[in-house]
């Protein structure tokens, strides 16, 4: 079993707190992903897991195990890092025999053999295999990283931005063949990032960190339709999420400085900031709001597409296969539904 | 505001083309991004229209006019980089005034469009701060200011976004947008990042290995890429591009799948290829899952994107990703049948790369 708990662990630097009373359960072969901005703790959880950092308070368990003071080498754990770490005057193969020839385990030729040869299938770098690393490119690079770590066939995977070097066409394949493989091996993973695509796209749950404290934990979904506070809600999502600010005006939600109004449920406080996804803003002929288009920007599958109402921009998709013009006039309506209610420290208001 | 010209102009440094032979037209007030990977000539295409490179062959016009062998300060031009190149002695305001002063502009009038270009950019309670005091994304709407403040015949941005948090770049990306609909300034911008060029750009100049791949609109690079290397760039992830055999109005492409093509493009394949090898082009929104679809492959994985989820779908040993609803879920190795718009499907020639018309 290699479910993973951790347990109110706090962590200070000087009298810098990188994490405060942080707990987590994470699941045996779940993919799990720590999200959140530079500084967060991100990094420093996973350096706790693997033992590289001890914290000063709170405990690590794998599979109900205490591994407090379990030095890293024996907590069976692989780590995977954003910058390679190859040898480059080693063939991609013996890179990734060399985890397998330590003097702490004694694999036959023929067993590191065939582990490196189905890892090398695994992550299609099988030619390559005779190849020196300093002939690599990025991409390869970080596929033999990988295929380094899953070798050893760890407990668990520690990967600390293992995407963020590469250009945007092979981080959007990695992360699709990261996944499969994970899913595939079935081995508990935990992951860091700071890019919100990676995070919703490959976790089974994700932690969303800022400050040391976790905001939010939950699946994508809970995430990205429920987020628990107006930084998680703008964290996540690309266009950004709209969000401004409202008062309760005869039974209806008004905003300050737009001409959009809402019904909504009584239980409602007086003042809130009100977050509607791009998406959930449908222009339409006939729709209840009226706007001006500000700005378009067509990325192709879909346009976003810049509504000054008021005194307030929102920003809305339409499929690229619609069109409409700078400065035309436009109405649309808003899903009510799926809009989210925040009060006036950010916190989600449930309704 | 000018109109510019590339007449075959190429560069070579030593023996190799550091840009290829090429003709451009930018048109008076036009917004054209030149887009490519890094090394693929878009950096030193902008430079020889600054002036600060040489062309090795060929001319360029301003307004008709001859530029060619004009050194940039006489060309009339406004330049903006990656990294913000501001004085950190000065205040924001002198570095903004800098040009201006450096033309001997009387102060009234340097005040005046100081304070106008500050307004636009929302830069207005910045003025007497130092650069190094502001956020990276202050620094570089201070870098915009000093560009604009100036009414040049051009504005030349190289990647002048690259250096930003992702959460600023989205913002600025909108406001350089909007303060060109508002100046309709002649603009040519340097990206890498095709995102950026679709949004942004009234004309996208697709470049790789020294090359002009495409010149189009972001909606033409996107739905008729003129070449494999187009078709893959663009879009996020790239166009699905599937080999297959052709003959009698079927393409055999992996993973066991007879596609039946338009009528339309019957006749046009008919003639191009008669039989034997296409490429099958087509974007992940051309794919429509459907129980009786005439394709069919299995779940390799999915994913949810927030407002849409994106499938990947085996076909063989080819991966096809198709964007769907996002409530949509499967589990691996499902098997899934499914058709593709037929009118959103794109051919091209596997030797030549290029898209058959």
């Amino acid at each position: 079993m290699s479910e993973i708990r951790l347990e109110h662990i706090t962590k200070q630097f000087d009298d810098f707190t990188a994490l405060s009373d942080v707990s987590m359960n994470i699941k045996d072969g779940e993919f799990f992903v720590l999200l959140g901005p530079t500084g967060a703790g991100k990094t420093t959880t996973l350096r706790i897991i693997a033992g590289l950092e001890k914290q000063q308070q709170g405990n690590v368990y794998f599979g109900g195990e205490l591994m407090n003071t379990v030095p890293p080498a024996d907590r069976d754990t692989a780590f995977v890092f954003q910058q390679y770490s190859l040898y480059p005057n080693m063939t991609v193969y013996e890179n990734m025999a060399f985890p397998l020839k330590s003097p702490l385990r004694s694999f036959s030729k023929e067993e590191i053999d065939r582990r490196i040869k189905s890892a090398a299938e695994k992550l299609k770098v099988t030619h390559l295999l005779e190849r020196k690393t300093a002939r690599l490119s990025g991409g390869e690079m970080q596929r033999v990283s990988i295929g380094r770590a899953i070798v050893r066939e760890p407990k668990v995977f520690l990967m600390d931005e293992p995407l963020s070097n590469l250009d945007a066409k092979l981080r959007e394949s990695l992360r699709v063949e990261i996944k499969h493989l994970q899913k595939t091996q079935g081995i508990t993973t935990l992951f860091v990032t700071h890019d919100q695509i990676e995070a919703l796209t490959m976790a089974d749950r994700l932690a969303v960190l800022d400050h040391g404290k976790i905001v939010q934990l939950g699946t994508p979904e809970d995430i990205y339709d429920r987020p628990a506070t107006t930084f998680v809600a703008q964290l996540v999502g690309t266009p950004r999420i709209n969000l401004f600010s409202a008062i309760r005006d005869n039974g209806k939600l008004k905003t300050k400085t737009g001409n959009v109004a809402f019904d909504v449920p009584k239980s409602l406080p007086g003042d809130v900031t009100v977050g509607v996804r791009p998406e959930d803003i449908q222009l339409q002929q006939g729709g209840a709001f009226k706007a001006k288009v500000r700005l378009t920007e067509p990325l192709g599958v879909e346009t976003i597409v810049h509504l000054q109402n008021g005194d307030s921009t929102l920003l809305s998709i339409i499929p690229g296969t619609e069109q409409v013009g700078v400065g035309e006039e436009v109405s649309f309506d808003i899903a009510p539904n799926r809009l989210h209610f925040f009060d006036g420290s950010g916190s989600r208001i449930q309704v | 505001m000018a109109t510019i010209h590339l007449q075959q102009v190429d560069k070579l440094f030593g023996t190799s083309y550091a840009v290829k032979p090429m003709d451009l037209t930018i048109k008076n007030g036009e917004f054209v991004v030149l887009l490519g990977p890094s090394g693929c000539g878009k950096t030193t295409t902008l430079r020889m229209i600054s002036g600060l490179e040489s062309v090795t062959n060929g001319m360029i016009t301003f307004d008709g006019k001859d530029v060619t062998w004009l050194h940039p300060s006489e060309r009339d031009i406004s330049f903006v980089f990656q990294f913000f190149a501001l004085y950190s002695h000065m205040s924001c305001y002198e570095n903004i005034s800098f040009p201006l002063q450096a033309k001997n502009e009387p102060k009234d009038e340097i005040k005046r469009k100081v304070s106008q270009v500050a307004q636009m950019l929302r830069i207005e309670s910045l003025l007497d701060k130092r650069p190094g005091s502001l956020s990276g994304g202050d620094q570089q709407r201070v870098a915009l200011a000093r560009a604009l403040v100036r009414k040049p015949a051009a504005f030349l941005m190289d990647e002048p976004l690259g250096a930003l948090d992702a959460e600023f770049r989205d913002s600025m990306r909108a406001e350089i947008k909007r303060l060109h609909i508002e100046q309709g300034a002649t603009t040519v911008y340097v990206t890498h990042d095709q995102i950026e060029a679709m949004a942004m750009a009234d004309k996208v100049v697709v470049m790789s290995a020294a090359e002009v791949q495409q010149v189009g609109t972001p909606l033409e690079v996107y739905y008729d890429p003129s070449n494999l290397f187009v078709a893959k760039f663009i879009g996020s992830p790239g166009m699905n591009l599937l080999k297959g055999h052709y003959e009698n109005g079927t393409v055999g492409l992996p993973g066991d799948n007879l596609l039946t093509v338009s009528e339309k493009a019957k006749t046009l394949l008919g003639k191009a290829v008669g039989t034997g090898e296409v490429v099958v082009g087509f974007r992940p929104e051309s794919v429509v899952l459907k129980e009786d679809g005439q394709l069919h492959g299995s779940v390799y994985s999915s994913d949810l994107h927030g407002g849409y989820t994106m499938l990947h779908l085996s076909l063989g040993s080819d991966i096809v990703h198709a964007r769907g609803e996002r409530r949509m879920k499967y589990a691996m190795n499902t098997m899934l049948r499914f058709d593709l718009k037929s009118e959103q499907v794109r051919f091209f020639d596997p030797k030549t790369e290029k898209s058959i018309k």
